[in-house]
């Protein structure tokens, strides 16, 4: 499968990245490398193979429903770009 | 014959009643401080582990097979990728191509008979995460947004019925009926005000137009925070998409599915931003959790653990206690605890329709007026059903019902209590029998009148009876008089 720039494009606003044409032009070609490198995976013959839903064969890892303490606001807040000791600041949420 | 027919489907997010998040082990309890309430997994930090709560897996099997629905042998967790800035990890974690559970079903009905009873069927019931919550500041859009993160993981079971409901009654009956299950089971408090509910639905229209059935576009209503504004939202949009379809002629595939919030204030849907470029959520499995499989054990113990649902002691009430539909209805929709009170009374009681009467009549007019739940209630269940004993054997007359209960609902008395604070005692009938007579001797008059044809003229008797013995029972006065007057 080959990408194209739109792809790529597209790929970026959905992760709210803005790039510059010559970026863009680089990420294309990057990420066709990647992309091509996995394909590789497509020369397997995968006939009569069960598809798997987790590389894992386990199951049902689970915890009981206890509850643990939290993070101290101060510690879970340190690495926000902005915040005002409550709560973490970012620009305003148009719509909702 | 109406110009169309309106097709709804509702998705509906119950928050589950566990004490910890559905990944991490913070605390669920609403109402906390912003931000005290999360963790490395729950804020999404790198290098952190999510580990299923076993608890939320119950709830939601149980509420899944409450729902007829069937559940697979294995079921995973999906990414949901999009970018808002109440999701810290940037996607949420949620089920796809694997829900754990689908294919169910659920039957509404109106004692009033508005519209028949049907089947509305459920798509699929899966688990997911729950986002944070923006607060949005006063100062309109200027300064920034504050986040909390305290919801962010919480677990959300969303129920997803297929188009089956054709009216804003039965939109809101479906709701009624699905509240009144989850809360039956204990899975969900359900409650709106704080988020643990939450309703969108899906509203379009069949329209007639000479023989050709044409359908207008989908549009998903939001932001509806009541079952009476999901009601309006969904009368609104019917007459406002039928307008659009008179003007436009726009069909079902001209335009891609359009969302609308509902503003209460001001009775309409309004359009919203169109997120056409985050709507390719890009699901993909989420390597970090293992898969669910539910043995054919675990779904047979969640079936057992259910107890009795709505539905059943509904029908139950109406075929083993010879209840109406409406009584029914109105004793099974206020809830378990009333149940409960309600069968512990007819079993001392053995008067399944007097204990209806005195339940549905009194003690939801007493309850309602001191806004109390009936745990609180001062007559138990075991006092009101000796007290409707009583007046079933006689030996409480009737007439005096009203006052016993009030004395025993004011001073916490038993029935025998409150009937001997009263000096009410049973009076036997020859005791009656000379009341009676002395009663006619003293009128004359009034036996004239009543050998005369008019036979109403006793009435007056019963009256004088009554003060001179405030036990004696009206009906077996009357019946007295009437006997006593014949043979004269
Ligand atoms: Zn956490």
């Amino acid at each position: 499968m080959s990408l194209t720039s739109d792809d790529v494009e597209k790929v970026a606003l959905l992760a709210r990245l803005m790039l510059s044409p010559d970026e863009l032009e680089s990420m294309t070609a990057e990420m066709q490398q990647i992309v091509g490198y996995v394909d590789q995976l497509a020369e397997v013959d995968t006939t009569g193979i069960e598809p798997m839903a987790h590389a894992v064969e386990l199951r049902n890892v689970t915890k009981d429903d206890n509850v643990a303490p939290s993070l101290p606001r101060g510690e879970a807040l340190a690495n926000a770009p902005k915040h005002n000791e409550e709560g973490y600041l970012v620009p305003a949420v148009l719509g909702d | 014959m109406s110009k169309y027919t309106t097709i709804i489907g509702l998705e509906v997010h119950v928050q589950l009643a566990t004490k910890s998040k559905l990944f991490c082990r913070c605390s669920t309890q609403f109402g906390a401080e912003p931000n005290t309430q999360t963790c490395p997994v729950c804020i999404g930090m790198p290098g952190s582990l999510p580990v299923m709560n076993e608890e939320a897996l119950n709830l939601a099997l149980q509420t899944a097979v409450a729902l007829n629905c069937t559940i697979p042998p294995l079921t995973k967790w999906d990414r949901k990728q999009y970018y808002y800035p109440d999701l810290p990890k940037g996607y949420q974690i949620s089920q796809y191509d694997m829900p754990m559970s689908e294919h169910g079903h659920l039957e509404i009905s109106d004692s009033k008979d508005r519209f028949e009873t049907k089947q509305i069927r459920i798509l699929r019931a899966h688990l997911e995460e729950d986002a944070g919550k923006s607060v949005h500041d006063e100062v309109a859009g200027r300064a920034d947004s504050v986040i909390d993160l305290n919801r962010t993981g919480t677990p959300l079971l969303e129920i997803v019925s297929e188009p089956d409901m054709r009216s804003a009654l039965e939109a809101r009956a479906y709701l009624d009926e699905l509240k009144l299950l989850l809360t039956y089971i204990g899975v969900s408090d359900c409650n709106m005000q704080e988020g643990s509910l939450r309703v969108d639905a899906n509203v379009n229209l069949h329209i007639d137009k000479g023989g050709e059935k044409i359908a207008t576009p989908i549009v998903e209503i939001k932001n509806m925070n009541s079952f009476r504004a999901v009601e309006r939202a969904i009368e609104y949009e019917a007459g406002r998409q039928y307008k659009v379809w008179q003007e436009t002629g726009a069909k079902l595939g001209d335009s891609p599915k359009q969302t609308r919030g509902w503003d209460d204030a001001a009775g309409v849907t309004r359009g919203q931003r169109s997120k056409e470029e985050s709507s390719d959520y890009r699901y993909f499995p989420d390597p970090d959790l293992v898969p669910v499989s539910f043995s054919d054990e675990q779904v047979d113990a969640a079936k057992a653990s259910l107890g009795e649902l709505p539905s059943t002691i509904r029908e139950s009430l109406q075929s083993d206690h010879g209840l109406s539909a409406y009584d029914a209805e109105v004793l099974v929709n206020q809830g378990r605890t009333l149940i409960d009170y309600y069968q512990s009374a007819v079993k001392v009681a053995g008067d399944a329709k007097g204990v209806c009467n005195w339940v549905t009549q009194d003690v939801l007019r007493v309850l309602k007026e001191s806004d109390a739940g009936i745990e609180t209630f001062s007559i138990t269940a075991a006092s009101l059903g000796d007290f409707v004993a009583k007046q079933k054997s006689g030996e409480l007359p009737t007439a005096r019902g009203r006052d016993v209960f009030d004395a025993m609902l004011e001073k916490g008395l038993s029935a025998a209590d409150a009937m001997h604070s009263l000096g009410i005692e049973e009076v036997d009938d020859s005791e009656l029998e000379s009341l009676c007579q002395s009663l006619l001797e003293a009128n004359p008059r009034i036996v004239d009148d009543v050998k005369g044809g008019k036979q109403q003229a006793v009435g007056a008797l019963i009256g004088q009876a009554k003060k001179q013995n405030p036990n004696a029972d009206p009906s077996k006065v009357r019946q007295i008089c009437l006997d006593l007057i014949a043979k004269m």
